[in-house]
Protein backbone atom coordinates (compact mmCIF):
# COMPACT_ATOMS: atom_id res chain seq x y z
CA UNK A 1 0.00 0.00 0.00
CA UNK A 2 1.37 3.40 -0.91
CA UNK A 3 0.48 6.94 -1.30
CA UNK A 4 1.69 9.73 -3.87
CA UNK A 5 2.71 13.15 -2.42
CA UNK A 6 3.52 16.24 -4.06
CA UNK A 7 7.69 16.74 -3.93
CA UNK A 8 7.92 20.00 -1.68
CA UNK A 9 11.86 19.94 -1.70
CA UNK A 10 13.65 16.92 -3.30
CA UNK A 11 16.04 14.99 -2.04
CA UNK A 12 18.03 11.19 -1.05
CA UNK A 13 15.06 8.34 -0.64
CA UNK A 14 14.32 7.24 3.08
CA UNK A 15 12.78 4.89 5.47
CA UNK A 16 12.10 4.86 9.27
CA UNK A 17 9.99 4.49 11.58
CA UNK A 18 7.31 6.68 11.63
CA UNK A 19 7.04 9.67 14.14
CA UNK A 20 3.17 11.43 13.84
CA UNK A 21 3.50 14.75 15.89
CA UNK A 22 -0.01 15.46 17.10
CA UNK A 23 0.26 19.52 17.49
CA UNK A 24 2.00 21.96 15.66
CA UNK A 25 6.29 22.37 16.53
CA UNK A 26 8.42 25.69 16.45
CA UNK A 27 11.98 23.60 15.64
CA UNK A 28 13.79 26.46 16.94
CA UNK A 29 13.39 26.19 20.62
CA UNK A 30 11.13 23.07 20.11
CA UNK A 31 13.91 20.87 18.76
CA UNK A 32 17.47 20.40 20.05
CA UNK A 33 19.64 21.18 16.72
CA UNK A 34 22.60 19.03 18.56
CA UNK A 35 20.63 15.86 18.45
CA UNK A 36 17.00 15.99 17.29
CA UNK A 37 14.80 15.89 20.40
CA UNK A 38 12.34 17.66 20.94
CA UNK A 39 13.04 19.88 23.84
CA UNK A 40 9.72 21.53 23.76
CA UNK A 41 7.88 20.95 27.50
CA UNK A 42 4.76 21.74 26.58
CA UNK A 43 4.93 19.56 23.10
CA UNK A 44 2.85 16.09 23.12
CA UNK A 45 5.76 13.99 21.89
CA UNK A 46 8.23 16.11 24.27
CA UNK A 47 11.18 13.51 24.49
CA UNK A 48 10.60 11.68 21.32
CA UNK A 49 13.91 12.05 18.94
CA UNK A 50 13.28 13.10 14.93
CA UNK A 51 16.46 11.09 13.94
CA UNK A 52 15.86 9.10 11.01
CA UNK A 53 12.10 9.09 11.65
CA UNK A 54 9.85 9.66 8.98
CA UNK A 55 8.51 12.87 10.46
CA UNK A 56 4.54 14.23 9.67
CA UNK A 57 4.52 17.97 10.67
CA UNK A 58 0.64 18.88 10.81
CA UNK A 59 1.71 21.99 11.27
CA UNK A 60 4.57 24.59 12.20
CA UNK A 61 4.67 27.56 14.45
CA UNK A 62 7.12 30.33 15.76
CA UNK A 63 10.49 31.64 15.11
CA UNK A 64 11.59 32.32 12.03
CA UNK A 65 15.08 30.14 12.69
CA UNK A 66 13.36 27.42 12.03
CA UNK A 67 15.30 26.69 8.95
CA UNK A 68 18.53 27.14 11.21
CA UNK A 69 17.90 24.34 13.22
CA UNK A 70 16.82 21.88 9.89
CA UNK A 71 20.03 22.96 8.34
CA UNK A 72 21.98 22.04 11.68
CA UNK A 73 20.26 18.84 11.89
CA UNK A 74 21.21 17.90 8.54
CA UNK A 75 24.41 19.26 8.89
CA UNK A 76 25.32 16.57 11.76
CA UNK A 77 23.72 13.72 10.59
CA UNK A 78 20.39 13.95 13.17
CA UNK A 79 17.75 15.11 10.68
CA UNK A 80 14.54 13.17 10.18
CA UNK A 81 14.94 10.63 7.39
CA UNK A 82 12.07 12.47 5.70
CA UNK A 83 9.98 15.22 6.33
CA UNK A 84 5.72 14.99 5.03
CA UNK A 85 4.02 18.10 5.70
CA UNK A 86 0.52 19.28 5.67
CA UNK A 87 1.11 21.99 4.33
CA UNK A 88 4.68 23.64 2.49
CA UNK A 89 6.54 25.71 5.40
CA UNK A 90 9.11 27.84 3.74
CA UNK A 91 10.73 29.05 6.41
CA UNK A 92 11.90 25.50 7.31
CA UNK A 93 11.97 23.98 3.96
CA UNK A 94 14.38 26.42 3.33
CA UNK A 95 17.15 24.59 5.38
CA UNK A 96 16.66 21.67 3.31
CA UNK A 97 16.91 24.17 0.16
CA UNK A 98 20.44 26.01 1.67
CA UNK A 99 21.94 22.43 2.25
CA UNK A 100 21.06 21.90 -1.51
CA UNK A 101 23.22 24.67 -2.34
CA UNK A 102 26.09 23.64 0.25
CA UNK A 103 26.14 20.43 -1.42
CA UNK A 104 24.63 18.22 1.36
CA UNK A 105 22.64 15.45 0.94
CA UNK A 106 19.17 16.42 2.09
CA UNK A 107 16.49 14.45 3.10
CA UNK A 108 12.70 14.70 1.21
CA UNK A 109 10.02 17.17 1.97
CA UNK A 110 6.34 15.41 1.31
CA UNK A 111 3.55 17.25 1.16
CA UNK A 112 0.50 14.71 2.18
CA UNK A 113 -2.89 15.68 3.90
CA UNK A 114 -2.98 15.70 7.82
CA UNK A 115 -5.88 13.13 7.46
CA UNK A 116 -3.61 10.97 6.20
CA UNK A 117 -1.41 11.00 8.80
CA UNK A 118 -2.99 8.60 11.27
CA UNK A 119 -2.39 5.53 9.24
CA UNK A 120 1.11 5.60 9.19
CA UNK A 121 1.58 5.81 13.00
CA UNK A 122 3.79 2.81 14.64
CA UNK A 123 4.55 1.83 11.04
CA UNK A 124 8.14 2.47 9.16
CA UNK A 125 7.33 3.94 5.89
CA UNK A 126 9.71 4.61 3.08
CA UNK A 127 9.85 7.33 0.66
CA UNK A 128 10.70 7.13 -2.78
CA UNK A 129 12.65 10.17 -4.65
CA UNK A 130 9.34 10.23 -7.04
CA UNK A 131 7.42 10.95 -4.35
CA UNK A 132 5.77 7.65 -3.71
CA UNK A 133 5.41 6.61 0.21
CA UNK A 134 5.22 2.88 1.35
CA UNK A 135 2.83 2.77 4.21
CA UNK A 136 5.56 0.10 6.25
CA UNK A 137 8.68 -0.92 4.75
CA UNK A 138 9.36 -4.02 7.36
CA UNK A 139 5.45 -5.69 5.77
CA UNK A 140 7.11 -5.12 2.91
CA UNK A 141 10.21 -7.12 3.70
CA UNK A 142 8.49 -9.92 5.38
CA UNK A 143 6.15 -10.32 2.03
CA UNK A 144 8.60 -10.91 0.04
CA UNK A 145 10.98 -13.05 2.80
CA UNK A 146 7.89 -15.07 4.65
CA UNK B 1 0.92 29.53 -11.32
CA UNK B 2 4.85 28.76 -11.66
CA UNK B 3 7.47 31.57 -11.41
CA UNK B 4 9.06 33.36 -14.00
CA UNK B 5 12.37 35.50 -13.76
CA UNK B 6 13.35 38.40 -15.54
CA UNK B 7 16.31 37.99 -17.71
CA UNK B 8 18.66 39.92 -15.50
CA UNK B 9 16.78 37.34 -12.28
CA UNK B 10 17.48 34.66 -14.39
CA UNK B 11 21.08 35.65 -15.66
CA UNK B 12 21.83 36.20 -12.03
CA UNK B 13 21.10 33.09 -10.86
CA UNK B 14 22.86 31.22 -13.88
CA UNK B 15 26.32 32.37 -11.82
CA UNK B 16 28.50 30.33 -9.64
CA UNK B 17 29.46 33.29 -7.26
CA UNK B 18 27.55 34.29 -3.83
CA UNK B 19 25.08 36.51 -5.66
CA UNK B 20 24.02 33.32 -8.01
CA UNK B 21 23.57 31.32 -4.70
CA UNK B 22 21.42 34.00 -3.22
CA UNK B 23 19.43 34.67 -6.06
CA UNK B 24 18.78 30.91 -6.26
CA UNK B 25 17.79 30.55 -2.92
CA UNK B 26 15.37 33.38 -3.31
CA UNK B 27 14.20 31.30 -6.37
CA UNK B 28 13.56 27.92 -4.96
CA UNK B 29 11.51 29.47 -1.86
CA UNK B 30 9.41 31.33 -4.28
CA UNK B 31 8.93 28.13 -6.29
CA UNK B 32 7.63 26.71 -3.02
CA UNK B 33 5.44 29.42 -2.04
CA UNK B 34 3.56 29.45 -5.59
CA UNK B 35 4.51 32.61 -5.91
CA UNK B 36 4.61 33.99 -9.54
CA UNK B 37 7.58 36.87 -9.96
CA UNK B 38 10.18 38.86 -7.37
CA UNK B 39 9.87 42.00 -6.04
CA UNK B 40 12.43 44.66 -5.29
CA UNK B 41 12.49 45.33 -1.89
CA UNK B 42 13.64 48.76 0.04
CA UNK B 43 15.77 46.82 2.98
CA UNK B 44 16.22 43.78 5.20
CA UNK B 45 16.61 42.69 9.06
CA UNK B 46 19.14 39.38 9.05
CA UNK B 47 17.59 37.19 11.83
CA UNK B 48 20.60 34.28 10.71
CA UNK B 49 23.60 35.85 12.30
CA UNK B 50 22.52 33.62 15.56
CA UNK B 51 24.66 30.77 16.18
CA UNK B 52 22.54 27.39 16.18
CA UNK B 53 25.51 25.16 14.81
CA UNK B 54 28.39 25.15 12.19
CA UNK B 55 26.46 25.04 9.12
CA UNK B 56 24.90 28.51 9.58
CA UNK B 57 28.84 29.61 9.75
CA UNK B 58 29.82 27.71 6.75
CA UNK B 59 26.62 29.39 4.66
CA UNK B 60 27.54 32.78 5.67
CA UNK B 61 31.39 32.52 4.70
CA UNK B 62 31.01 30.50 1.45
CA UNK B 63 28.21 33.75 0.64
CA UNK B 64 31.71 35.87 1.39
CA UNK B 65 33.91 33.72 -0.36
CA UNK B 66 31.66 34.24 -3.12
CA UNK B 67 32.11 37.65 -2.99
CA UNK B 68 28.28 38.76 -2.47
CA UNK B 69 27.19 42.09 -0.45
CA UNK B 70 23.95 43.19 0.40
CA UNK B 71 22.24 45.50 -1.78
CA UNK B 72 20.07 47.39 0.79
CA UNK B 73 19.84 48.60 4.18
CA UNK B 74 20.45 45.36 6.17
CA UNK B 75 20.47 45.20 9.91
CA UNK B 76 21.25 42.04 12.02
CA UNK B 77 19.26 40.98 15.01
CA UNK B 78 20.98 39.37 17.94
CA UNK B 79 24.02 36.90 17.77
CA UNK B 80 25.56 34.73 19.94
CA UNK B 81 27.68 36.90 21.88
CA UNK B 82 27.64 40.22 23.73
CA UNK B 83 29.96 41.81 21.72
CA UNK B 84 29.64 45.03 23.78
CA UNK B 85 31.52 42.77 26.92
CA UNK B 86 28.37 43.84 29.36
CA UNK B 87 27.76 39.92 29.92
CA UNK B 88 29.49 36.88 30.52
CA UNK B 89 28.65 33.78 27.23
CA UNK B 90 29.04 30.82 28.62
CA UNK B 91 29.26 29.49 25.19
CA UNK B 92 32.48 26.92 25.13
CA UNK B 93 34.83 26.74 22.60
CA UNK B 94 34.77 25.77 19.79
CA UNK B 95 30.95 27.10 19.49
CA UNK B 96 32.39 30.60 20.53
CA UNK B 97 34.47 30.59 17.79
CA UNK B 98 32.40 29.39 15.23
CA UNK B 99 30.00 32.28 16.46
CA UNK B 100 32.20 35.01 16.38
CA UNK B 101 33.39 33.70 12.44
CA UNK B 102 29.19 34.14 11.88
CA UNK B 103 28.88 37.60 13.38
CA UNK B 104 32.14 38.64 11.31
CA UNK B 105 30.96 36.72 8.20
CA UNK B 106 27.38 38.99 8.07
CA UNK B 107 29.73 42.12 9.13
CA UNK B 108 31.72 41.46 5.48
CA UNK B 109 28.26 41.01 3.67
CA UNK B 110 27.61 44.53 4.39
CA UNK B 111 25.13 44.34 7.41
CA UNK B 112 24.57 47.03 10.05
CA UNK B 113 26.35 46.21 13.55
CA UNK B 114 22.62 46.84 14.72
CA UNK B 115 22.34 43.25 16.74
CA UNK B 116 19.31 43.56 17.92
CA UNK B 117 15.89 41.94 17.90
CA UNK B 118 14.15 45.52 18.21
CA UNK B 119 15.12 47.11 15.15
CA UNK B 120 12.15 49.32 14.54
CA UNK B 121 13.37 51.02 18.14
CA UNK B 122 16.84 51.31 16.64
CA UNK B 123 16.26 53.26 13.96
CA UNK B 124 15.23 51.07 11.32
CA UNK B 125 11.63 51.84 10.21
CA UNK B 126 10.49 51.33 6.79
CA UNK B 127 7.53 53.33 5.29
CA UNK B 128 3.95 52.63 5.24
CA UNK B 129 3.51 50.33 2.65
CA UNK B 130 7.00 49.34 1.24
CA UNK B 131 8.08 46.04 0.57
CA UNK B 132 11.15 45.08 2.49
CA UNK B 133 12.46 41.33 3.45
CA UNK B 134 12.83 40.99 7.48
CA UNK B 135 13.55 37.89 9.74
CA UNK B 136 12.81 37.48 13.55
CA UNK B 137 9.47 37.00 14.60
CA UNK B 138 8.66 39.63 16.76
CA UNK B 139 10.19 42.46 14.23
CA UNK B 140 8.26 40.72 11.20
CA UNK B 141 5.07 41.41 13.29
CA UNK B 142 6.14 44.63 14.76
CA UNK B 143 7.32 45.90 11.03
CA UNK B 144 3.82 44.49 9.28
CA UNK B 145 1.51 45.69 11.45
CA UNK B 146 2.91 48.66 13.85
CA UNK B 147 5.06 50.36 10.78
CA UNK B 148 2.82 49.05 7.92
CA UNK B 149 5.83 47.90 6.06
CA UNK B 150 5.22 44.28 4.23
CA UNK B 151 6.88 41.64 4.85
CA UNK B 152 6.84 37.69 5.14
CA UNK B 153 8.11 35.96 7.97
CA UNK B 154 11.68 35.67 6.23
CA UNK B 155 13.43 32.70 7.69
CA UNK B 156 17.06 32.68 8.68
CA UNK B 157 19.19 32.41 4.97
CA UNK B 158 16.21 33.67 3.31
CA UNK B 159 16.78 36.82 4.83
CA UNK B 160 20.65 37.45 3.84
CA UNK B 161 19.41 35.58 0.43
CA UNK B 162 17.11 38.82 -0.10
CA UNK B 163 18.93 41.41 0.96
CA UNK B 164 21.64 40.30 -0.99
CA UNK B 165 19.97 39.84 -4.62
CA UNK B 166 17.02 42.96 -3.53
CA UNK B 167 14.44 40.64 -4.18
CA UNK B 168 11.56 39.22 -2.10
CA UNK B 169 8.73 36.40 -3.43
CA UNK B 170 5.33 38.25 -4.47
CA UNK B 171 2.91 36.68 -1.91
CA UNK B 172 1.52 36.39 1.06
CA UNK B 173 1.73 39.83 3.21
CA UNK B 174 3.37 41.64 0.49
CA UNK B 175 -0.17 41.36 -1.65
CA UNK B 176 -2.61 44.41 -0.40
CA UNK B 177 -5.22 40.64 -0.46
CA UNK B 178 -3.17 39.01 2.08
CA UNK B 179 -3.34 41.60 4.75
CA UNK B 180 -7.23 42.10 4.93
CA UNK B 181 -8.32 40.90 8.25
CA UNK B 182 -10.24 37.68 8.36
CA UNK B 183 -11.29 37.54 12.33
CA UNK B 184 -12.24 39.36 15.15
CA UNK B 185 -10.42 38.90 18.29
CA UNK B 186 -12.58 41.35 20.23
CA UNK B 187 -11.41 42.14 23.71
CA UNK B 188 -14.13 44.46 25.68
CA UNK B 189 -15.33 41.59 27.53
CA UNK B 190 -12.16 42.63 29.76
CA UNK B 191 -12.58 44.87 32.54
CA UNK B 192 -10.60 48.46 31.66
CA UNK B 193 -8.32 47.76 34.80
CA UNK B 194 -7.13 44.74 33.30
CA UNK B 195 -6.68 46.01 29.58
CA UNK B 196 -4.41 49.32 31.36
CA UNK B 197 -2.15 46.88 32.92
CA UNK B 198 1.14 46.10 31.28
CA UNK B 199 0.55 42.23 31.33
CA UNK B 200 -2.69 42.28 29.09
CA UNK B 201 -0.53 42.33 26.50
CA UNK B 202 1.64 39.72 26.54
CA UNK B 203 -1.11 37.62 27.67
CA UNK B 204 -3.39 38.64 25.40
CA UNK B 205 -0.88 38.01 22.59
CA UNK B 206 -0.37 34.85 23.43
CA UNK B 207 -3.64 34.12 23.63
CA UNK B 208 -4.55 36.10 20.20
CA UNK B 209 -1.33 33.65 18.66
CA UNK B 210 -2.82 30.33 20.14
CA UNK B 211 -6.16 31.53 18.79
CA UNK B 212 -5.70 32.96 15.60
CA UNK B 213 -3.11 31.01 13.96
CA UNK B 214 -1.66 32.43 10.67
CA UNK B 215 -5.14 34.00 10.02
CA UNK B 216 -5.27 37.77 9.92
CA UNK B 217 -6.93 38.85 12.75
CA UNK B 218 -8.08 42.53 13.70
CA UNK B 219 -8.45 43.35 17.48
CA UNK B 220 -11.65 45.08 19.13
CA UNK B 221 -12.29 46.96 22.28
CA UNK B 222 -9.05 48.32 22.64
CA UNK B 223 -9.61 51.54 24.39
CA UNK B 224 -7.12 53.71 22.96
CA UNK B 225 -3.37 53.25 21.92
CA UNK B 226 -1.69 51.43 24.22
CA UNK B 227 1.62 52.18 23.28
CA UNK B 228 4.78 51.14 21.07
CA UNK B 229 6.27 48.83 23.63
CA UNK B 230 2.82 47.31 24.50
CA UNK B 231 2.14 46.75 20.39
CA UNK B 232 5.93 45.42 21.00
CA UNK B 233 5.12 42.77 23.50
CA UNK B 234 1.95 41.72 22.46
CA UNK B 235 3.21 40.76 18.81
CA UNK B 236 6.35 39.03 19.91
CA UNK B 237 4.02 36.92 22.51
CA UNK B 238 1.70 36.29 19.36
CA UNK B 239 4.05 35.52 16.85
CA UNK B 240 5.67 32.86 19.86
CA UNK B 241 2.61 31.17 20.25
CA UNK B 242 1.22 31.20 17.23
CA UNK B 243 3.08 31.89 12.96
CA UNK B 244 1.10 35.53 13.39
CA UNK B 245 3.02 37.72 10.89
CA UNK B 246 0.61 40.49 11.08
CA UNK B 247 -2.16 41.69 13.40
CA UNK B 248 -4.29 44.59 13.46
CA UNK B 249 -5.91 46.77 16.15
CA UNK B 250 -9.22 48.62 15.17
CA UNK B 251 -8.30 52.65 16.02
CA UNK B 252 -4.83 52.06 16.90
CA UNK B 253 -2.61 50.21 13.96
CA UNK B 254 -1.98 52.33 10.75
CA UNK B 255 -4.05 49.83 8.32
CA UNK B 256 -7.10 49.92 10.74
CA UNK B 257 -8.67 52.80 11.09
CA UNK B 258 -12.21 51.27 12.11
CA UNK B 259 -13.15 48.03 11.84
CA UNK B 260 -15.06 48.25 8.08
CA UNK B 261 -12.24 49.28 6.84
CA UNK B 262 -9.79 46.17 7.64
CA UNK B 263 -12.54 43.63 7.33
CA UNK B 264 -12.52 45.30 3.09
CA UNK B 265 -16.35 45.21 4.25
CA UNK B 266 -16.85 41.57 4.25
CA UNK B 267 -18.22 39.78 7.50
CA UNK B 268 -15.49 38.13 9.40
CA UNK B 269 -14.85 34.52 9.14
CA UNK B 270 -14.53 34.11 13.19
CA UNK B 271 -15.17 35.93 15.91
CA UNK B 272 -13.60 34.87 18.98
CA UNK B 273 -14.62 37.22 22.22
CA UNK B 274 -12.23 37.23 25.32
CA UNK B 275 -13.76 36.42 28.43
CA UNK B 276 -12.15 37.17 31.38
CA UNK B 277 -11.65 33.17 31.94
CA UNK B 278 -10.10 33.37 28.83
CA UNK B 279 -7.09 35.69 29.39
CA UNK B 280 -6.87 33.99 33.39
CA UNK B 281 -6.17 31.10 31.48
CA UNK B 282 -3.77 32.09 29.21
CA UNK B 283 -1.75 34.39 31.98
CA UNK B 284 -1.55 31.11 33.79
CA UNK B 285 -0.65 29.36 30.66
CA UNK B 286 2.84 31.61 30.71
CA UNK B 287 4.01 30.33 33.84
CA UNK B 288 5.37 26.41 34.06
CA UNK B 289 6.74 26.57 37.87
CA UNK B 290 3.40 27.66 39.72
CA UNK B 291 4.06 26.56 43.50
CA UNK B 292 7.58 27.93 43.26
CA UNK B 293 8.64 29.22 46.58
CA UNK B 294 11.76 31.16 45.40
CA UNK B 295 13.16 32.16 42.36
CA UNK B 296 16.74 32.18 41.03
CA UNK B 297 16.88 35.23 38.40
CA UNK B 298 14.41 37.13 36.67
CA UNK B 299 14.91 37.75 32.98
CA UNK B 300 13.33 41.15 31.22
CA UNK B 301 14.05 42.61 27.28
CA UNK B 302 12.43 40.42 24.87
CA UNK B 303 12.21 42.32 22.23
CA UNK B 304 15.13 44.12 23.54
CA UNK B 305 14.34 46.84 25.79
CA UNK B 306 13.82 50.25 25.02
CA UNK B 307 15.18 53.04 26.90
CA UNK B 308 11.27 54.06 28.22
CA UNK B 309 11.35 50.62 29.28
CA UNK B 310 14.67 50.71 31.29
CA UNK B 311 13.31 54.29 32.80
CA UNK B 312 10.71 52.27 34.31
CA UNK B 313 13.01 50.03 35.60
CA UNK B 314 14.48 52.12 37.31
CA UNK B 315 11.83 53.75 39.07
CA UNK B 316 11.07 50.68 39.86
CA UNK B 317 13.94 49.19 41.67
CA UNK B 318 14.24 52.94 43.05
CA UNK B 319 17.99 51.99 44.61
CA UNK B 320 17.09 48.88 45.93
CA UNK B 321 19.81 46.17 46.43
CA UNK B 322 18.40 42.90 44.45
CA UNK B 323 18.36 39.42 46.30
CA UNK B 324 18.67 37.99 42.58
CA UNK B 325 19.48 39.03 39.01
CA UNK B 326 17.29 41.10 36.35
CA UNK B 327 18.91 40.00 33.09
CA UNK B 328 17.88 42.72 31.46
CA UNK B 329 18.24 42.39 27.52
CA UNK B 330 18.84 45.21 24.84
CA UNK B 331 20.80 46.39 22.00
CA UNK B 332 24.05 48.88 21.65
CA UNK B 333 21.44 51.56 20.63
CA UNK B 334 19.60 51.72 24.27
CA UNK B 335 23.32 50.56 25.95
CA UNK B 336 24.63 54.07 24.44
CA UNK B 337 22.58 56.13 26.52
CA UNK B 338 22.42 53.93 29.49
CA UNK B 339 26.43 54.78 29.57
CA UNK B 340 25.35 58.64 30.09
CA UNK B 341 25.33 59.83 33.64
CA UNK B 342 26.58 56.61 34.85
CA UNK B 343 22.93 55.02 34.68
CA UNK B 344 24.35 51.42 33.51
CA UNK B 345 26.88 51.76 36.48
CA UNK B 346 24.30 52.75 38.88
CA UNK B 347 21.83 49.87 37.63
CA UNK B 348 24.87 46.85 37.85
CA UNK B 349 25.25 48.23 41.72
CA UNK B 350 21.94 47.04 41.86
CA UNK B 351 21.86 43.86 41.02
CA UNK B 352 20.83 44.09 37.15
CA UNK B 353 22.97 42.50 34.60
CA UNK B 354 22.62 43.85 31.19
CA UNK B 355 22.80 41.59 28.08
CA UNK B 356 23.14 43.51 24.83
CA UNK B 357 23.49 42.24 21.53
CA UNK B 358 22.23 39.01 22.52
CA UNK B 359 19.60 37.65 25.10
CA UNK B 360 19.69 34.18 27.62
CA UNK B 361 17.29 32.32 25.67
CA UNK B 362 19.45 32.06 22.45
CA UNK B 363 22.78 31.84 23.77
CA UNK B 364 23.53 30.63 27.29
CA UNK B 365 24.45 33.71 30.12
CA UNK B 366 22.52 32.10 32.88
CA UNK B 367 23.88 29.39 35.11
CA UNK B 368 23.01 26.01 34.81
CA UNK B 369 20.79 24.87 37.44
CA UNK B 370 18.68 21.95 37.96
CA UNK B 371 15.48 23.08 38.57
CA UNK B 372 16.23 26.75 39.00
CA UNK B 373 13.00 29.33 38.13
CA UNK B 374 12.92 32.33 36.42
CA UNK B 375 10.60 35.05 36.37
CA UNK B 376 9.71 37.17 33.76
CA UNK B 377 7.30 39.72 32.33
CA UNK B 378 7.73 39.04 28.44
CA UNK B 379 5.53 35.83 26.68
CA UNK B 380 8.24 35.50 24.70
CA UNK B 381 10.56 34.71 27.37
CA UNK B 382 7.69 32.22 28.89
CA UNK B 383 7.30 30.68 25.83
CA UNK B 384 10.62 30.35 25.23
CA UNK B 385 12.89 29.69 28.52
CA UNK B 386 11.74 26.28 29.56
CA UNK B 387 13.09 24.61 26.06
CA UNK B 388 16.15 26.57 25.73
CA UNK B 389 17.08 27.29 29.04
CA UNK B 390 16.07 24.63 31.19
CA UNK B 391 14.57 26.68 33.84
CA UNK B 392 10.92 26.54 34.92
CA UNK B 393 9.06 29.63 33.99
CA UNK B 394 6.95 32.19 36.27
CA UNK B 395 5.29 35.30 34.38
CA UNK B 396 4.21 38.57 36.20
CA UNK B 397 4.40 42.21 35.40
CA UNK B 398 7.47 44.56 35.16
CA UNK B 399 6.54 45.56 38.95
CA UNK B 400 6.33 42.11 39.96
CA UNK B 401 9.26 41.01 38.49
CA UNK B 402 11.45 43.80 40.41
CA UNK B 403 9.60 43.05 44.06
CA UNK B 404 10.26 39.38 43.22
CA UNK B 405 13.64 39.89 43.00
CA UNK B 406 14.46 41.77 45.42
CA UNK B 407 12.40 39.31 47.89
CA UNK B 408 14.29 36.55 46.07
CA UNK B 409 10.94 35.19 46.13
CA UNK B 410 8.06 34.99 43.37
CA UNK B 411 5.38 38.14 44.83
CA UNK B 412 2.33 38.86 42.22
CA UNK B 413 -0.43 41.85 42.45
CA UNK B 414 -3.35 40.57 41.66
CA UNK B 415 -5.16 42.28 38.07
CA UNK B 416 -8.64 40.41 37.55
CA UNK B 417 -9.06 39.84 34.15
Amino acid sequence: MSAMAEILVPGRAGEGEALVLTAPISFWGGVDPKTGRIADVRHPQHGQNLERRVLFLPGTIGSSSASAVLLELVHNGHAPAALVLHEPDAILLLGLIVAREMGWETPMALRLGRDQFDRFRGRRPGIKTDGSIILDTDAGKSACNP
Amino acid sequence: MSLILSPEEQAIASGKDGAATAMRIVADSARLLGAPRLIPIASAHIDGALYHGDSGTLFAERLVEGGARVSVRSTLNVGALDLMGCSRIRLKEPARGMARRMMEAYRKLGCEQSWTCAPYQAGHRPALGSDVAWGESNAVVFCNSVLGARTNRYGDFLDIACAISGRAPDYGLHRTEGRRARLVFDVSGLSASFLGSEIAWPVLGSLYGREVGNTIGVVTGVPGHPGEDALKAFGAAAASSGAVGLFHIAGVTPEAPDLLTILDGAAPETVVRVTPEMAAKARAGLSTATAAKTIDAVAIGSPHLSLDEFDLLERLIAGRRLSVPIYACTGRHVLSSLEKNGRRKTLEASGVIIVADTCVVVTPIMPELAGGILMTNSGKFAHYAPGNTGYAVLYGSLADCVESAVLGKPAFTDIAA
